[in-house]
């Protein structure tokens, strides 16, 4: 029934807000879970989208042009974002925002591709701000996607880049969940130790099930019989709680390197036991700046539940730049639009970004952070928060590429 | 591999008592009403949060008697408004009823706690560990989870077959009618079987909620695997599901364990597989990689092999 009243309040909201049906809106399109498992962080981002685009509205819009917001639950499903997508471009959407799920992402690109192929003057570009699958920069890659997020190698040379400052650990255990994403994670991982810490020995490269365990203890047994003094997981969501809380059941005392145990409930369900051990890579979090950061600080006053903190700093990074390219070109034709964003940089409140011509992957400054109680800003109103090991700048993130672009005439 | 193996049969038993204390309440209802309760999960997660919430007023203890009350209460009232009146309506309608309510109960949960996981950390009164063992400390909560679905087997054990109300109850399995017709109050029964069934759902969820994560698709997720319990242990069997809590338990922690792949028999066999074989990839998956997934594996063995169940006393 959510799925449903949703997107019709949705609407709604939009109509009042506009004051009835403006002439020249600009529609973008979200598309993300907003019912099911993975609802927490759909919802989530779709309260990012409603404040990055009131932003932009109150600032007098797009060339002239308000946004207007079109939301469609997909329930991280690739065959609902087709129909999705669909609607979107049929309601005359040219900007689709998706994140969730890299097979969702794949299926979303591929279809914008054939779409533009097939309607030329009603090109769609497709802004992915959390699909960090790293095929989408790379074989898979297309004029048409933009990656605002860093993908899973990416993110991995942070985390292992922090490794290698760290003698004391010897031992790593590998534990993904078994699917393209996880098992992304553990290559990148194994290929990445070898190179900066050869002597580091790789005791275990679990793969589990999907968000199907309820006890990972068993797991937990495993790591502790092996001896490891470090775990790397990718793992996010149900599956990262379970997994922390299994470990402090059973007294495993070990670092854990991860990529979303800052994010949509984690912080409050490893509490306490994470001090200190659990670890995380992101593009932002509370204490990344001696100050909370002004869009932070504005979303939490607008947005005042428990959950609601600004975890994609990143929609924030890709509005801005989205802004600055019709701005550039003078127009909000996606096709030029898409050809200022190539190659664009920009300042942002950590440091200077800049969106890559040859693949669309965005390179921005990475923090490795530490779960700490003694911060200034906490996360989800626990008192504890993130404190910054490692800042890596957003030129340093940059990897190489195997993408082919096939650029419109 | 001492190590492994001890703490593969301790995390085995504890699981498959977790499953044993959902499942017992919903073989339980089964037997009694013939209703396949779809809503039976979520009583498991009504226990969880009421728990979290009346502890955070007045303390664990009081939470572990108070909240699995409150969840029988939900229960009763469960039946004699609603199921009384779709039991008119057959089978098929009283299903249908309780897979629409466990929907009910889930958006219910979303509105008052939200969609995210709450903060259900274990108590402070029993957060230390029991014993430490190959440098593996063991949770007391566990072995207060042992022991209370231990206590609840045997008092479900000795009040199906040593009182009155057992017997009826007994009766009630195979002739329903006749148990009616001998001028026993049915349906008070009925109210009495489902609000104990939903109540040890309810001692469940007091523990699975912080043992887990307390979180509104926890009912979903633990749903699927109860079932299996019910079917192989046999539909209206308590002690058939204690057993087949117990087996489901301890394989699925055992086959974690177990780093081998079919791959690994065939070369100790000295049976090449060439890497370009349509069956390389499915014969090098790992039997950890699918632990989860041999329960509903037995299931289907199940199913065909013995369709009533391990102590099955009807065919359904």
């Amino acid at each position: 029934m959510r799925s449903t009243a949703r997107p019709v309040a949705w609407l709604a909201f939009v109509a009042a807000l506009c004051g009835g049906p403006a002439a020249a809106d600009l529609k973008i399109a979200y598309i993300d879970p907003l019912s099911g498992g993975a609802a927490s962080a759909g919802i989530n981002a779709q309260k990012h989208m409603t404040y990055l685009v009131d932003k932009v509205n109150a600032s007098g819009g797009l060339n002239g042009e308000r946004l207007q917001l079109l939301s469609f639950d997909n329930k991280v499903d690739p065959q609902e974002s087709l129909i999705a997508l669909k609607k979107a471009l049929d309601d005359g959407a040219r900007y689709i925002f998706q994140g969730n799920g890299s097979s969702v992402a794949l299926a979303i690109s591929d279809a914008v591709a054939k779409h533009n192929e097939r309607n030329p003057g009603q090109e769609a570009l497709f802004f992915n701000y959390a699909a960090i699958d790293p095929a989408l920069t790379n074989a898979k890659c297309n004029f048409w996607h933009f990656r605002f997020d860093a993908d899973a190698d990416m993110k991995m040379a942070a985390l292992v880049n922090v490794i290698a400052t760290q003698p004391q650990i010897k031992k790593v255990y590998l534990i993904n969940q078994d699917y393209s994403f996880g098992k992304a994670v553990a290559a990148a991982a194994r290929r990445m130790l070898a190179e900066k810490r050869p002597d580091i020995m790789i005791v275990g490269d679990e793969l589990h099930p999907l968000q199907k365990v309820q006890d990972f203890s068993p797991y937990v047994a495993k790591i502790k019989a092996s001896g490891a003094d470090t775990v790397i997981t990718g793992n996010w969501s149900n599956d990262m709680l379970l997994l922390i809380k299994a470990g402090k059941d059973a007294g495993l005392k070990v670092n854990w390197y991860t990529y979303y145990a800052g994010t949509l409930g984690s912080p409050s369900a490893i509490g306490r036991d994470g001090i200190g051990v659990v670890k995380q890579v992101s593009e932002y979090h509370n204490n990344a700046l001696p100050e909370l950061d002004p869009d932070a600080a504005a979303f939490r006053k607008r947005f005042t539940e428990k959950d609601d903190e600004f975890g994609y700093y990143r929609l924030n990074t890709a509005f801005l730049l989205f802004a600055a390219a019709a701005n550039k070109a003078r127009s909000n034709d996606p096709i030029k639009v898409a050809k200022a964003l190539e190659g664009m940089k920009l300042n942002t409140t950590v440091g200077e970004v800049e969106m890559r011509a040859d693949n669309h992957q965005l390179l921005q400054p990475l923090f490795v952070s530490t779960f700490s109680d003694n911060v200034k800003y906490d996360v989800e109103r626990t008192g504890l928060g993130f404190k910054t090991d490692a800042k890596v700048n957003a030129r340093d993130t940059a990897l190489p590429t195997t993408c082919q672009m096939q650029r419109p005439n | 591999m001492l190590e492994i193996i001890a703490f593969s049969l301790l995390n085995g038993v504890v699981y498959g008592l977790l499953l044993f204390m959902v499942s017992s309440g919903l073989t339980l209802i089964f037997s009694m009403m013939g209703v396949l309760n779809f809503a039976h999960a979520s009583m498991f997660m009504l226990g969880a949060y009421f728990s979290y919430q009346i502890s955070r007023w007045i303390g664990f203890w009081p939470a572990l008697v108070i909240a699995p009350l409150l969840v029988g209460g939900v229960g009763a009232a469960v039946e004699r408004f609603g199921l009384r009146h779709v039991h008119r309506q057959g089978h098929v309608a009283e299903i249908l009823f309780t897979f629409g309510l466990a929907y009910l109960i889930v958006e219910f949960v979303v509105m008052v706690w939200g969609r995210n996981p709450i903060e259900n950390r274990v108590p402070a009164a029993i957060d230390f560990p029991l014993f430490t063992l190959f440098g593996t400390t063991y949770p007391f909560y566990k072995g207060l989870m042992m022991a209370i679905a231990v206590a609840m087997f045997a008092f479900l054990y000795l009040a199906f077959k040593r009182t009155r109300l057992g017997l009826i109850i007994r009766a009630a399995l195979t002739h329903p009618q006749m148990v009616g017709a001998l001028g026993h109050d049915v349906p008070r029964i009925f109210v009495l079987v489902f609000a104990t069934g939903s109540a040890l759902a309810g001692v469940a969820g007091v523990i699975g909620g912080f043992a887990f994560l307390t979180e509104p698709s926890m009912a979903q997720s633990l749903g699927p695997i109860v079932f299996v319990v019910v079917v192989v242990g046999g539909m209206g069997s308590i002690s058939g599901a204690f057993i087949a809590s117990m087996l489901i338990g301890i394989v699925q922690t055992f086959a974690v364990a177990l780093d081998y792949s079919l791959l690994d028999l065939l070369h100790t066999l000295r049976v090449a597989m060439p890497s370009d074989s349509p069956f390389y990839a499915i014969s090098s998956i790992r039997i950890a990689q699918v632990a989860p997934l041999i329960p509903y594996l037995l299931l289907v063995v199940m199913l065909i092999v013995r369709p009533r169940g391990l102590l099955g006393t009807r065919e359904t």
